[in-house]
């Protein structure tokens, strides 16, 4: 039951970079048969009640109607827990995964931080110097 | 036991400045500044809901309470004034939870310790972004050297408040801290006479007042409102 319940969690978006799951963004810590434990990237992340929301959504769908939602801060989320698929994803999306930073338009090492702020909270922006290109990548947290 | 009155002040002090840091929506010296700064009002935005609701309901809090409830430090409530006197107000408040969430990282209470372990991630990067700033400006043009020696002098008064009760032990550390940017942005460490203090017990500037009436009032005229 909890590999179902992981199947479903693997379905589920991240609502503001679609291409990657939430599994894959690293921010499901446990899945049991009772509940499912994430942990938000940042305190103030808009995104977190849309993607207990979009999981409420999928397991109810999958019939796991009494499978709950707990959110847990620590350990506090790191960059680190993204996976490895996830990350190709990001770069092949255009954004830059956390980790050594290459440009995701031109795959060039030289680039460089334009603000360490960027789109949404966990990203920031960074150009090519190669191609000239600005893109966003993740936050190293 | 969990502090109630530590976790009130703290959401306080994130929930104001983060109101303060919305302000500038619109309106930064740029683009990239303007994210920055909106980036930073959302994470302490998400602290101050964390903070509040281990007191009670975050929203009710935030919403519904009088200026006299509130004890956020003095600091956060100021106005942004020029770019300048944001930064320094910045630097100096998030140097401060800096330290302060690092410390209470290790505390007993685990709902505070979680908080402060996630808080702490995000103010390091608004404490970077901060002293890069000072340093720009206070090592910049006569004029954005004037500019930031006013503003971090406008600040400094309210930095006493920042080292009340238990959090007198960190004063040491961020002496260290704010002295190093302030030498290498060529700005001298302002003379502090009587600091200005009061917020922590509700006792505010007369900022505070302002600041609540435009958050609160939809939920004062509409008790409950969605959309």
């Amino acid at each position: 039951m909890r590999d179902a319940i992981m199947a479903v969690l693997e379905a589920v978006p991240d609502p503001e970079i679609p291409v990657i799951s939430v599994v894959e963004l690293g921010i499901v810590r446990e899945v049991t048969e009772e509940a499912v434990v994430v942990t938000p990237t940042y305190s103030g992340c808009p995104a977190t009640l849309a993607i207990a929301r979009d999981i409420r959504k999928a397991l109810d769908e999958a019939g796991f109607f009494d499978v709950a939602i707990r959110t847990e801060l620590a350990p506090a989320w790191t960059t680190d827990w993204m996976t490895a698929a996830g990350r190709e994803k990001l770069l092949a999306y255009g954004i830059a995964p956390p980790g050594v930073a290459v440009c995701p338009q031109c795959g060039s090492g030289q680039v460089e931080e334009i603000s360490r702020f960027g789109s949404t909270p966990c990203k920031a922006l960074w150009r090519c110097l190669a191609c000239r290109e600005p893109f966003d990548r993740f936050k190293c947290i | 036991m969990m502090d109630e009155k530590q976790a009130l002040a703290l959401g306080d002090d994130a929930l104001i400045l983060g109101h303060r840091l919305s302000e500038w929506c619109g309106h930064a010296p740029s683009l990239e500044i303007d994210l920055a700064l909106a980036n930073i009002g959302l994470d302490l935005l998400g602290q101050a809901q964390f903070f509040l609701a281990l007191v009670g309901d975050a929203d009710a809090l935030a919403y519904r309470r009088d200026e006299d409830g509130f004890c956020n430090c003095l600091l956060v409530e100021q106005p942004n004034g020029d770019f300048a006197r944001t930064v320094a107000r910045q630097f100096l408040f998030s140097a401060w939870q800096e330290l302060m969430f690092a410390e209470m990282a290790g505390s007993a209470d685990a709902r505070m310790a979680a908080i402060a372990g996630k808080a702490r991630k995000e103010v390091i990067y608004h404490a970077s972004f901060a002293a890069d700033w000072m340093v720009r400006l206070g090592d910049g043009t006569d004029e954005s050297h004037r500019r930031m020696a006013e503003g971090l002098d406008f600040c400094w008064r309210f930095t006493d408040e920042l080292f009340a009760g238990s959090w007198a032990g960190l004063r040491a550390g961020w002496d260290a801290r704010v002295d190093a940017v302030l030498r290498e942005a060529g700005l001298a460490r302002p003379k502090l006479g009587r600091g200005v203090t009061g917020g922590r017990e509700g006792r505010h500037s007369e900022h505070l007042g302002h600041i609540l009436a435009e958050m609160q009032y939809l939920q004062r005229s509409f008790p409950d409102a969605v959309w």
